[in-house]
């Protein structure tokens, strides 16, 4: 492959490309993200090489693997263009009948269509399912349409244009006020304006500069960096290396989890691929501007997603934090400037230079221009990642595109910004979101996950999750959030154990607000968050735990007790035979009955009880029941001859 | 480990101090732990002292500095797989396999792990044995998954 030595060059490139595509040959691509992965697409995708080959359909039909589409509830997912019929929850056994059907006749394989669960009916493209329609997807838009794998798929949709756009159209300064116009915020967290980042970085004196890409995506439930750099790394890429452009960086870096091992590998590929076509490394596109990539593999610390922590990782220390000032921006990687973005906002760079700065902020709100991509998971019925213009409700999010909570059950909290966040309550789900508003009710944007929590989810167990996780990735360095997080843990174990105290709750926010104000980075400054914003909008359930000794879930085990109601249980036997502890008493046509000195309360009997018995139950708060005396317990059935 | 070995990979990083957690992963995947002679090839080579080398592998996760089972079992307890009950998965494999989170067997058959998220929260709560996805794990489930290892 020749190298592309100017704008005029790439446009050619790009001409041409189209020009030997055609657009309405048959194209069948299959989701290849890694939640797609686990659910066999690998599988899928050999079957569809397979029968391409056996159905001679070789020269007629092209076949991609295209990064992740969203939907995870219902992958993997086989689009088939150019009617962009969309299958869901596609098996290897279904190819067959998808290749002599779609793709020889373009008959529609009814039984693989989205079915919309309260009207029943059918939709055919992808575009018509309510969990697509009410997004707008503007940065993960292309991760259905092209190989991660293929530089000139991104070409083909105009890819680097933005780059060539910065390189040869515009000065650094005139990008830098393009994105500050544009008003983009960083998609990381802290929701900091990039362009005053940038601005910073450029103007503080020094020869050697860095810009780096965050992807140490460390938020439990977020996955839509990792989505983006597997499904479209060449657009992160391009985005860097216009702020690079415009800081006036020539090394750059992309710090990615090492568990994440798909998206280091197409990013690498994409990093060697740009640098064939002459898109990275010396004199760019032809023009002045030199720039080099490499990647750094993060070794597993949460911490690490704070900037100042992965500037030290990636000069080989512990992952530590340090205080600020001196910024990055001042006093970065090896003491020189620097520049560290998520890689959502620098997805978002491209689009803004393409489409300028007012296109941009024409969506969203007042404070938080253009459109976030969420992780909508936990108690909701379309799990998968979504994007949608800031300023969109909660409700909308998990109701309109996330289909509402599964099982017909109340909808109690939603948990945003990971273990930084907070939860929001049902009085909260007509505010807009945004970063501003989400601060309001104690809860931030954070990274963009969004776990949704029905009746069945114990607040005070979900504050000591977090506190659980976070304990274990303090650093250690600074004593307010080692020992803070530490000390509150305690106190919720025990109140999740009935053995809480009066004055626990008021221990709990006076420890919170000192984690709080005297840690020395935001992990710590923002740990006590899921315990102080449980409290505040769900403090009756810790009283409850408290002085009543009841999980009003039923999740605390220690709270909890399980309980075969005998007027329900038809012995069956189903769960004497699965109680790993024995504990089930009972036989055929006995009813059983649990020793609740064995019962280790894993919940197995709960589970097990088929659904039109029911008659096992979860006790909480309320002693139980004494067992039914031994000659009670016969059960004598009626024939079904008499009945009638 | 070899020196062979060892050695192979640490030419492939430039030989300073900052390829370190770089090398370290990469003998950690190749090895699944991190043998002592292999960290004092890579001190003497980086240039970097041992108490460091040991400060970076007890402060990352990906690090382990005893040898692994045979086979490994993941279990994600991210937020996702929490609120659907990963717990309760997580105590039956525990009571299974004999062993916590960060242990081996003595057998040297399982080694037990949680991990903070997969990303695949649509199938939660999700358990990993060597490397294949079990997914909308309940504990008797799990149960099932780890009868057929041998």
């Amino acid at each position: 492959m020749p190298r592309i030595n100017s704008a005029v060059e790439l446009e050619k490139f790009r001409k041409d490309l189209l020009s030997k595509r055609n657009p309405n040959k048959p194209c069948i691509t299959l989701c290849s993200g890694t939640a797609c992965h686990a659910t066999q697409s690998e599988k899928v995708a050999a079957a569809i090489e397979q029968e391409i080959e056996k159905q001679g359909l070789k020269a007629d039909v092209d076949f991609r693997r295209t990064g992740c589409h969203g939907f995870c509830e219902k992958g993997p997912i086989v689009v088939i263009y150019p009617e962009e019929i969309c299958y869901l929850q596609v098996t290897a056994e279904d190819i067959p009948e998808i290749a002599s059907q779609t793709l020889k006749e373009k008959k529609v394989v009814d039984r693989l269509l989205y079915v919309d669960p309260t009207t029943g009916e059918k939709a055919t493209l992808e575009s018509d399912i309510p969990f697509y329609k009410n997004q707008e997807r503007l940065v993960f838009h292309f991760n259905t349409r092209i190989d991660p794998k293929s530089i000139e798929d991104y070409l083909a949709i105009g890819g680097y244009q933005a780059l060539a756009k910065a390189l040869f159209e515009m000065t650094p300064e005139q990008v830098i006020a393009e994105v500050k116009a544009a008003n983009l915020r960083g998609r990381g967290g802290a929701g900091f304006p990039a362009g005053i980042k940038w601005e910073a970085a450029r103007k503080t004196p020094g020869e050697l500069k860095y810009v780096i890409v965050n992807c140490d995506e460390g938020d439990p439930g977020a996955y839509m960096d990792r989505s983006l750099m597997e499904g479209n790394p060449h657009t992160v890429l391009e985005g860097l290396m216009i702020g690079a452009y415009a800081i006036g960086a020539h090394e750059g870096y992309v710090y990615i989890r090492q568990e994440y091992p798909l998206a280091v590998e197409n990013l690498t590929i994409a990093l060697a691929q740009a640098e064939e076509y002459g898109l990275l490394g010396e004199k760019i596109l032809g023009s002045g501007f030199d720039f080099n990539v490499k990647v750094h593999r993060g070794a597993g610390a949460f911490v690490c997603g704070e900037e100042t922590s992965l500037l030290m990782s990636l000069e080989g220390k512990p992952g530590e934090p340090r205080a600020r000032p001196p910024y990055p921006a001042v006093k970065g990687l090896w003491g020189k400037p620097t520049n560290i973005n998520n890689v959502e906002t620098w997805a978002n760079v491209p689009l803004i230079i393409n489409g300028g700065a007012s296109a941009f902020s024409s969506i969203g709100t007042e404070g938080s221009k253009g459109t976030k991509i969420f992780s909508l998971v936990g108690k909701v019925n379309n799990t998968g990642l979504v994007e949608v213009p800031m300023g969109v409700t909660l409700r909308d999010i998990i109701y309109k595109v996330g289909g509402g909570i599964p099982g017909g059950k109340r909808f109690k909290a939603v948990q945003t910004g990971g273990p930084s966040g907070g939860c929001i309550p049902e009085k909260y789900l007509d505010i807009k979101v945004d970063f501003d508003e989400l601060k309001k009710v104690g809860a931030i944007m954070g990274s963009g996950g969004m776990i949704v929590m029905d009746e069945d989810t114990c607040m005070v167990d979900v504050a000591k999750y977090f506190l659980n996780f976070l304990t274990g990735e303090s650093c250690g360095k600074c004593s307010p959030c080692r020992e803070g997080i530490r000390q509150m843990l305690k106190i919720l174990t025990k109140i999740s154990e009935g053995k809480g105290r009066e004055g626990d709750i008021e221990l709990l926010e006076e420890l919170g607000q000192t984690t709080r104000d005297a840690s020395l980075c935001a992990l710590g400054g923002t740990a006590p968050n899921p315990v102080l914003n449980t409290i505040r909008y769900f403090r009756d359930e810790y009283e409850a735990h408290i002085k009543e000794k009841r999980c009003p879930a039923y999740v605390c085990k220690e709270l909890v007790s399980y309980y075969i109601a005998p007027d329900k249980c038809q012995a069956c036997l189903s769960c004497l035979r699965k109680c790993p502890a024995e504990a089930i008493a009972g036989g055929k046509n006995q009813i059983h009955v649990i020793d609740q000195e064995k019962c280790i309360k894993c919940g197995t009997c709960f589970e097990v009880c088929p659904s039109r018995f029911r008659a096992v139950k979860k006790i909480s708060g309320e002693p139980v029941p004494p067992p039914i005396p031994e000659e009670a317990r016969r059960i004598v059935r009626k024939s079904k001859g008499k009945e009638k | 480990m070899d020196k062979g070995k060892i050695d192979k990979i640490i030419e492939k990083y430039p030989s300073d101090p900052s390829s370190l957690i770089q090398v370290l992963l990469e003998i950690q995947r190749e090895n699944h732990w991190l043998p002592k002679e292999a960290i004092e090839r890579v001190s003497e080579k980086l240039q970097v002292p041992l108490n460091r080398i040991q400060h970076i592998a007890t402060f990352y996760k990906a690090f382990s500095l005893v040898p692994k089972g045979r086979h490994e079992i993941h279990v994600c307890v991210g937020t996702a797989c929490h609120v659907r009950g990963a717990q309760r998965v997580l105590d039956r494999v525990q009571d299974l396999t004999g062993i916590s989170p960060g242990e081996t067997d003595l057998d040297m058959k399982f080694s037990l792990e949680t991990v903070n998220c997969l990303g695949c929260c649509a199938l939660g709560p999700v358990m990993v044995v060597d490397g294949e996805y079990h997914g909308k794990m309940a504990p008797a489930k799990s149960e099932e998954v780890l009868k057929d290892v041998e």
